[in-house]
């Protein structure tokens, strides 16, 4: 690390704005000026912010203008609610309207908004549909993961439906929180303190060894904005919609994972399966390095 | 929650940029909106706040801050969730300060 | 309600539907044509397995019955809750079997979901709510999750979630609320052979539910934001 690294997760979803994209270029929808605040919060005595949780807008990347959305991990752990799922949504229906080369989407969140429930829900939902709409008419969607709240319930399934996602070592991407299963199901079952256990299970090395991830950076600003723009470039020559075939190579690759480890409990013994030299020190290396040996081992579509 | 309103007069100076916003309303933090706004030369700020029972803290906080400033047609308004004096404070400043680094 | 009996009384023309694990597959006959049956049943969690069962049907689907309709049957208690599954990535899973949903609509089939007993956030955000429109019975219970669950990680005591599930749409259970927030198309009350004659051949015209929220009052501010954003129109307040 140099003495010039900003750290992404420990960035605000404003600051991973400013810092992402091209200086001074992002120009904010609905910014908070306008007050659209979650109608529903107030109900149960919680407080409310001017954005909801999620600033969007376009922005440029290395000159070339994308559409953008950053969720504030610091405000009900990014979850989704009405007007922030709505805002998603719009956000992706204008990238249709105005032709975008690319939606970029900077995802920290815990999911549904508990607080909202039902409205919450159906939001999110709401926002997977707007998603595979967005690559239906040519529009590619990038997903960015490096928050400290990761990705996670409905937001996790969403990330998944994007054309690429690009995580930190930090990010975790999942569905289901280690305290929620353990809450349900015992600390044998997770252990939700073991924090090695945790990023070992869902944290960027170990979704991008499984191929659910496509590009693992380092937790720097520079690195994140320098993928997003690789990751752009590269989905401005293909089409960005779903196919038959892509999906059948996506079920194969799931199936396929479901019968080489679905009997295993131990993230190690999926790298070691997949022949990863020293697989239990992968978690101490660095970016590059853990690159350099993920590469010729790593499962993907 | 907790509505606070404060109004300060005989400011003097105005800021020219858009709106903006800094903090985030998470446990012990706070947001700050800030934007020029007609009001008769008056800066106004309206606090929604978690935490109950602290109205004169929050007054000698704002004329503290007005003090500092000297605002003048601004309209402050702020989400909190138990931020100490200190980080309201500086948020208040980090606020100001980048309306001025920003003057579009 | 029992999927046999939900099965008999849905499809008087007949059916061959198979359960094994708590998945269902097969087919039925509807009106004179075929239509595809995809779904869950003992209100069993949607884990990688069973998520995957159904994505690989309707892949199936697609490729040998060109667009014939799928009817998902849906009773689950929402995503199963295991370290495992969350190794495995079953948010991937999830995400599969939602796109595996999207693209069959695309290529043409009509792909409806009905809750007909129970239905839990994660156990049916990627199948019903992924659907054209998704349809429940009147007994159903659609819900996020469970008010203790609930009350432990938003904090806010299990009696204040209790009074407010009562009456408040954002948080009682129950197709009504579903209905009144757009996230439901329509509920069966009865004759569900008709019903479900109509669901199949209503035209699809995207996703409409925001808007269906705002005509139905159950969401009001979700249309307008969706609004402002895509067009940039400037804010106008909606109060309540």
């Amino acid at each position: 690390m140099t003495a010039h690294t900003i750290s992404y997760q420990e960035s605000t979803a404003r600051e991973r704005l400013q810092r992402l994209f091209d200086a001074g270029s992002f120009e904010e929808f609905l910014p908070p000026s306008e007050r659209v605040v979650s109608p529903h919060l107030g109900q149960l005595n919680a407080p409310v912010a001017f954005d909801d949780g999620v600033a969007v807008g376009r922005a440029r990347l290395h000159g070339v203008q994308v559409y953008t959305a950053a969720q504030e991990g610091g405000f009900m752990g990014g979850a989704v609610g009405e007007v922030h799922g709505a805002k998603l949504v719009g956000l992706l229906r204008r990238a249709v309207l105005d032709r975008v080369a690319a939606v970029v989407l900077l995802v920290e969140s815990g999911g549904v908004r508990l607080h909202e429930a039902n409205a919450g829900l159906i939001a999110v939902s709401e926002v997977m549909r707007a998603l595979l709409d967005a690559r239906a008419a040519g529009v590619p969607v990038v997903v960015l993961v490096g928050g400290a709240n990761g990705a996670f319930g409905g937001m996790g399934i969403v990330a998944r439906c994007a054309n690429v996602v690009i995580m930190s070592e930090e990010g975790r991407l999942a569905m289901s929180g280690p305290e929620v299963i353990e809450t349900a199901s015992g600390v044998e079952e997770f252990d939700s303190r073991d924090r090695a256990l945790v990023w070992r299970t869902t944290g960027g090395k170990h979704r991008y060894l499984l191929g659910d991830c496509q590009q693992i950076v380092a937790d720097d600003m520079t690195a994140f904005r320098a993928a997003a723009h690789a990751a752009v470039t590269e989905l401005s020559t293909a089409s960005a919609a779903l196919t038959l075939d892509a999906l059948t190579a996506e079920q194969q690759l799931l199936e396929q994972r479901l019968a080489r480890f679905g009997a295993m409990s131990e993230p190690v013994d999926i790298w070691t399966a997949l022949d990863v030299p020293d697989a239990a020190n992968l978690p101490m290396l660095g970016a590059d390095e853990f690159i350099a040996v993920a590469a010729t081992h790593r499962l993907g579509v | 929650m907790e509505t606070l309103n404060y109004r300060f007069e005989h400011g003097t100076r105005r800021l020219q940029s858009s709106p903006q916003v800094v903090g985030v309303v998470g446990s012990g933090n706070l947001e700050v909106l800030i934007e020029p706004a007609a009001l008769n030369g008056a800066c106004t700020i309206a606090i929604t706040t978690a935490a109950v029972g602290f109205g004169p803290i929050w007054q000698a906080v704002m004329r503290d801050f007005h003090g500092r400033w000297l605002l003048a047609d601004t309209r402050i308004s702020i989400n909190d969730m138990g931020a100490t004096p200190a980080v309201v404070s500086l948020r208040l400043d980090q606020a100001v300060q980048t309306m001025l680094g920003d003057a579009s | 309600m029992d999927w046999k009996t939900l099965a008999n009384t849905l499809f008087p023309q007949g059916h061959a539907i198979v359960e094994r694990d708590d998945f269902l597959s097969g087919d039925a006959q509807v009106d004179g044509q075929t239509i595809a049956i995809i779904g869950t049943t003992g209100h069993t969690p949607i884990g990688v397995e069973i998520a995957l069962a159904q994505a690989q049907a309707i892949l199936h689907t697609v490729r040998t019955a060109p667009g014939r309709p799928i009817l998902m049957l849906i009773d689950t208690q929402g995503q199963r809750l295991r370290h495992r599954d969350e190794m495995l990535g079953i948010n991937s899973y999830m995400a599969h079997l939602g796109k595996c949903v999207d693209l069959a609509r695309r290529h043409g089939h009509t792909i409806i979901g009905l809750v007909y007993d129970q239905a839990l956030s994660g156990g049916f955000i990627t199948s019903g709510l992924m659907a054209d429109a998704c349809y429940a019975l009147p007994d159903a219970t659609i819900r996020v999750m469970g008010l203790p669950a609930m009350a432990r990680i938003t904090k806010v005591p299990e009696e204040r979630l209790t009074e407010l599930a009562q009456s408040n749409p954002v948080f009682a259970p129950g197709p009504e609320n579903y209905w009144r927030m757009g996230g439901v198309q329509a509920i069966w009350h009865d004759d569900l052979p008709t019903q479900l004659q109509a669901a199949l051949a209503r035209p699809f015209t995207g996703d409409r539910r925001s808007a269906l929220g705002l005509e139905r009052g159950g969401r009001r501010l979700a249309q307008p934001v969706i609004e402002a954003v895509a067009a940039g129109t400037p804010w106008q307040r909606h109060d309540d």
